[in-house]
């Protein structure tokens, strides 16, 4: 896609300066990749907590007696079985079951849900609600610009909460809350991409510089550090987590992408349910599947992985995981059912280097309770 | 560990020891950042000055090393191998990367003593874009 539009700054652009972030541009937003090192502020998440400015993701309020119905329109996931206060990973499918993003719904109210949605696909997702939101008593608010974002992430992420927001410290994983953050209505919600427990704080552009330094103040002592987006991408990829636009698109579908348990057939109808329903009970042609180097290297996105002395296609996200001192990556497989343990290689350099299909999540954290 | 005023420099970051050891500046080891990955030429290869001959690499990208003289790969760096974070540690020491038993030795008057280097380094930091 094009980004040659003036690159956006988020409202801790001057904070990331102070603290030597190194700026690149990301989709359009200059954001630091690293403050100090990757594998430095990678180990702070995985070990203790890490902040990451995440204020370019945006923030769409749907609300009204028709919000529920349009959202569950729109999403693969049920949105029904979400209670005030609680949140869920979607995928909003397009007719052909491919991907128009993937979200985070909170419902914050009966009728009133936050959609948090990425930075790149904010004004095309904020469109296509709008488009499909005709006949639903719904009102539909594009808060990405009133609000920043901030992801506390890592095993102390909870306490570093409590010494700032200590009324949402009992918040449950996958939790919702609106309050009040230095005067201001914000929300905190128990969520995050990196595989380890979090929260993440959506507040008004206003307050964050204060909220950023609060936290890196309070969050000293228990061992939290500013984070790039480069550690970012490296856990979730370990996490098995998808990025839009690189792992996940239109052409692609929640079933190829594996996130299959994301799709809920039985729960009425949706954009994309009969797709997704054919998909399923012929079986899809391609998987995004993981690959693991079984020698020193560092894959990278666009390298051809071989399966039985064919390319069976090419590794969309790829790095080296410092969890598990090994290469790793995933990519779509034209070969939909390779187990868990067949050799494979990936070409770097033009050399094919041994690797094995593993199982995705790369790593599990053993901060984390499985299915939490 | 060598002391960087002796050691001759190229425009790409690498330096030259006066007995043919090759390895990056600490300028460079800074720019690539963690590096997680280094893969070495084959002892005996026959490259050109200028030839890309080794890869090291970081989380988030690979750099290419290019010889800085002509001629044979006389030994490298097994412990850059093992453990590349000592690139990053020891950029003029345990860090090496290569040998180099070189076929025209004059070339290396192309290349810029430590006073030039850091010259070229000051104007690439004023040229840069940041």
């Amino acid at each position: 896609m094009s980004t040659s539009v003036v690159p956006r700054r988020t409202a801790l652009f001057e904070s990331h300066r102070r603290l030597s972030g190194r700026i690149v541009d990301f989709h359009g937003w200059e954001l630091p990749v690293q403050y100090e090192s990757i594998l430095r502020e990678h180990e702070a998440v995985r070990a203790r907590c890490g902040l990451f400015d995440v204020s370019h993701m945006g923030q769409v309020f749907v609300s009204g007696p028709g919000a529920l119905g349009l959202l569950q329109k729109v999403n693969a996931n049920d949105v029904g079985r979400l209670k005030p206060g609680q949140a869920l990973y979607s995928h909003m499918p397009n007719e052909r079951g491919g991907v128009v993003d993937d979200v985070i719904v909170s419902r914050l109210d009966k009728d009133r849900y936050l959609v948090v949605v990425n930075a790149a696909t904010t004004d095309k997702d904020f469109a296509w609600l709008q488009k499909q939101s005709r006949g639903f008593d719904v009102e539909l608010d594009n808060a990405s610009d009133h609000y920043g974002m901030i992801a506390v992430q890592g095993p102390r992420a909870a306490e570093v909460l409590a010494l700032i927001a200590p009324s949402a410290a009992s918040l449950p994983r996958f939790g919702a809350v609106e309050l009040s953050v230095f005067g201001q209505p914000s929300i905190i919600t128990r969520t995050g991409y990196t595989g380890e427990d979090g929260v993440e704080f959506i507040v008004p552009n206003e307050i964050i510089v204060r909220l950023w330094e609060d936290l890196l103040a309070q969050g000293r002592s228990l061992g939290a550090q500013p984070c790039g987006l480069g550690a970012r991408d490296v856990l979730r990829l370990e996490a098995g987590y998808l990025l839009y636009g690189q792992d996940l698109d239109d052409d692609h579908s929640t079933y190829e992408a594996n996130y299959g348990w994301v799709v809920k057939l039985d729960k009425g109808d949706f954009i994309g349910k009969a797709a997704l329903a054919k998909q399923k009970q012929e079986g899809v042609k391609r998987r995004l599947t993981g690959v693991k180097l079984m020698e020193r290297g560092v894959p990278r996105p666009g390298a051809p992985v071989i399966v039985s002395g064919r390319e069976a296609g090419k590794l969309c996200s790829a790095t080296f995981s410092p969890s598990l001192q090994a290469g790793i990556g995933v990519g779509y497989l034209d070969q939909p059912a390779l187990a868990a343990g067949t050799p494979c290689a990936v070409v770097l350099h033009g050399r094919e280097v041994p690797a094995q299909i593993v199982k995705v999540p790369f790593y599990a954290s053993p901060n984390l309770k499985k299915g939490a | 560990m060598l002391d960087p005023k002796t050691l001759k420099y190229q425009q790409s970051h690498e330096w030259l020891s006066p007995d043919g050891v090759v390895g990056i500046s600490d300028h460079a080891q800074k720019e690539i950042t963690d590096v997680v990955f280094v893969e070495l030429p084959k002892v005996g290869r026959q490259v050109k000055r200028g030839e890309a001959c080794c890869v090291v690499e970081s989380v988030k990208a690979a750099f290419d090393i290019y010889a800085p003289l002509s001629g044979e790969i006389a030994a490298v760096n097994p412990d850059a191998a093992k453990d590349p974070a000592v690139v990053n540690r020891e950029p003029y020491g345990k860090g090496w990367l290569f040998k180099i038993a070189p076929s025209s030795p004059s070339e290396s008057s192309a290349l810029m003593d430590a006073a030039a280097y850091e010259k070229f380094l000051a104007s690439e930091a004023a040229h840069g874009s940041h």
